[in-house]
């Protein structure tokens, strides 16, 4: 039923961005987003623009997932590009006096402009880290890169296993839900059907089994864990060592420039001076 | 008639998707009213997803599935009335117990078909005793119940709704042979008083050998074989070249056979192989 769930949006693949450190990538990702909000005029934009197109043909995406992955922000989007058309007051009216609305120019500039950064925000994010990098992947970055905090007694190494292991177990129990609920079903339950205290009742014969098999899973696995000497961080080595490779290093030479541009673009380019 | 008609059933896993599986191709098979019907096939041969066909869990992408020559799909609001008249019990139905004791996780299904109260537990009783549930253990939280009496117990919770068609899946996986042998009789003694329609979905050869009138093998989403018991084991050939066994017995005659001593390659049971050596009449 619910089989056509892939978690996550993780997309296969052995391209130049899937082949990046993921602690790398974290880096890049926030520095990229601080350069997609430096941006102030049409020539930064553009530049934003070629950035993504970039981004793109790295990854070796397709662009139906890109543009299937906008699909649920488009609501967010026309709302913005509408709210900016209709509230924007430029200098430029493109209608007559006699209207009791004016729009102006500037307005839709500015609101095609708001459109294209977050399209670009979320493309160039989902890209760099949520079609290229595993999830497992992306904790056992977020580990590394918090370890300095473990001096301060933060358990770093234990939330990142924790999550590590929600989401390992994420597939599993959704597979387990859909199992329950068809046992129920086959008893007569019914999950679609009547007021929602009904169908909240209906729920649970599903939850009361599902909790109970959720710890049965978290005993079995902190047994095998024991059983395999885990005693947390200290000490323990890693089977993917995370290293960086000359790719890093371009594509962090990439990052510094897009800022860079970004930057002089702002200062010494003349024209539309994007006023948000 | 049968009691239960699949008709050119098809189903396909993540349609259109590129890990696409033909789950069911083009499935026709009919079930005999009164009989134990054993299905064989290797894991991800399609028994599963046919047994959910059968009472409506899921809906064939072609086809149709009749009940008492009826098509399931012709009213899917009353999809409902379809799984009460056809019983299943999932794979480790022992995951699907939840109320607070054994007696009214029984009574859920009856209480979802909207029986009364004095029906429900008459119902309840009945199903319990053919599961081979005490009255002591009605009471008790179904989490204290062994494994094999946690088995029944979710056996219990279908058969109280008195479905005219019991499907189970893989009643008897996992547990040892004391209780897998009390379960399986148990289904053939309810069978027999009952009436009903049993379907079973086993990896267990021998067992299907015991306790099945009508054995359907299925490979690949296709149904390759039906037959009695006798039928297809006398095929063990075409069996194991599809990644299945033969009950030991069975083995036995054929290698008696290249021994030169024929008694038949019909053999299934070891009474039956019994008889036959002894030269009597079954």
């Amino acid at each position: 039923m619910r089989s056509d769930i892939v978690f996550g949006q993780y997309c296969e693949g052995s391209s130049f961005l899937h082949k990046l450190d993921p602690r790398w990538k974290i880096i890049f990702v926030f520095s990229y987003i601080v350069g997609l909000f430096l941006a102030k005029n049409i020539f930064a934009f553009a530049l934003m623009t070629l950035s993504i197109i970039l981004l793109w043909v790295l990854s070796g995406i397709r662009a139906k997932i890109l543009i299937k992955g906008l699909r649920p922000l488009l609501f967010i989007i026309a709302f913005t590009a509408i709210i900016n058309i209709f509230w924007f007051k430029g200098e430029t009216p493109l209608l007559p006096d006699s209207w009791f609305f004016q729009i102006y120019l500037e307005g839709i500039i500015n609101a095609l402009l708001i459109v294209l950064r977050v399209a670009v925000l979320v493309t160039g994010t989902s890209i760099l880290l949520t079609y290229t990098t595993t999830p497992i992947a992306l904790t056992d970055g977020i580990e590394q890169l918090l370890a300095p905090l473990a001096k301060i007694k933060v358990p770093v190494h234990e939330f990142s296993m924790m999550m590590t292991i929600a989401l390992r177990f994420i597939p599993t129990l959704i597979e387990e839900t859909d199992k329950i609920m068809s046992a129920q079903k086959a008893r007569g339950s019914d999950f679609s059907q009547g007021s929602l205290a009904r169908r909240a009742k209906a729920l649970v014969p599903v939850l009361v089994p599902l909790f109970i098999s959720a710890f049965r899973r978290a005993e079995d696995l902190a047994t095998a864990m024991e059983c395999r000497c885990y005693t947390g961080g200290a000490g323990r080595t890693r089977m993917n060592v995370l290293h960086s490779t000359w790719r890093d290093a371009v594509m962090l030479v990439a990052i510094a420039a897009f800022i860079a541009g970004i930057v002089l673009l702002n200062i010494f380019a003349p024209g539309y001076v994007f006023a948000m | 008639m049968g009691k239960i008609e699949l008709h050119n059933i098809t189903y396909v896993y993540g349609k259109g998707a590129p890990y696409e599986i033909k789950a069911l191709d083009d499935v026709t098979l009919s079930f005999e009213e009164g009989k134990i019907i054993g299905l064989i096939g290797h894991t991800g041969s399609g028994k599963s997803t046919l047994v959910q066909m059968l009472n409506g869990l899921l809906k064939p992408d072609s086809g149709k599935v009749l009940l008492d020559g009826k098509d399931i799909w012709e009213e899917p609001k009353k999809i409902r009335d379809v799984r009460f008249k056809v019983g299943l019990v999932m794979q480790y139905p022992e995951y699907q117990l939840f109320d607070e004791t054994v007696e009214s996780d029984i009574a859920f299904g009856p209480k979802n078909m909207g029986m009364n109260e004095e029906d429900i537990v008459k119902a309840v009783r009945e199903a319990a005793q053919f599961a081979g549930l005490k009255e002591k253990h009605l009471k008790k939280s179904p989490f204290d119940l062994s494994g094999g009496q946690k088995r029944r117990a979710a056996l219990a919770g279908v058969i109280a709704m008195g479905p005219s068609v019991l499907v189970l899946d893989e009643p008897a996986a996992g547990l040892d042979p004391g209780a897998r042998r009390r379960i399986l009789t148990r289904i053939k003694d309810y069978q027999r008083q009952s009436g009903t329609t049993v379907i079973i979905v086993s990896h267990s050869m021998e067992d299907m050998a015991m306790y099945c009138d009508t054995v359907v093998v299925m490979n690949h989403g296709r149904v390759t074989m039906t037959g009695t018991p006798a039928e297809v084991f006398s095929r063990a050939d075409e069996l194991l070249s599809q990644g299945l066994d033969v009950p030991a017995i069975t083995k036995v005659a054929r290698a008696l056979r290249e021994k030169g001593v024929d008694i038949g390659l019909d053999i299934y049971t070891v009474n039956f192989a019994a008889h036959r050596l002894l030269g009597e009449e079954v």
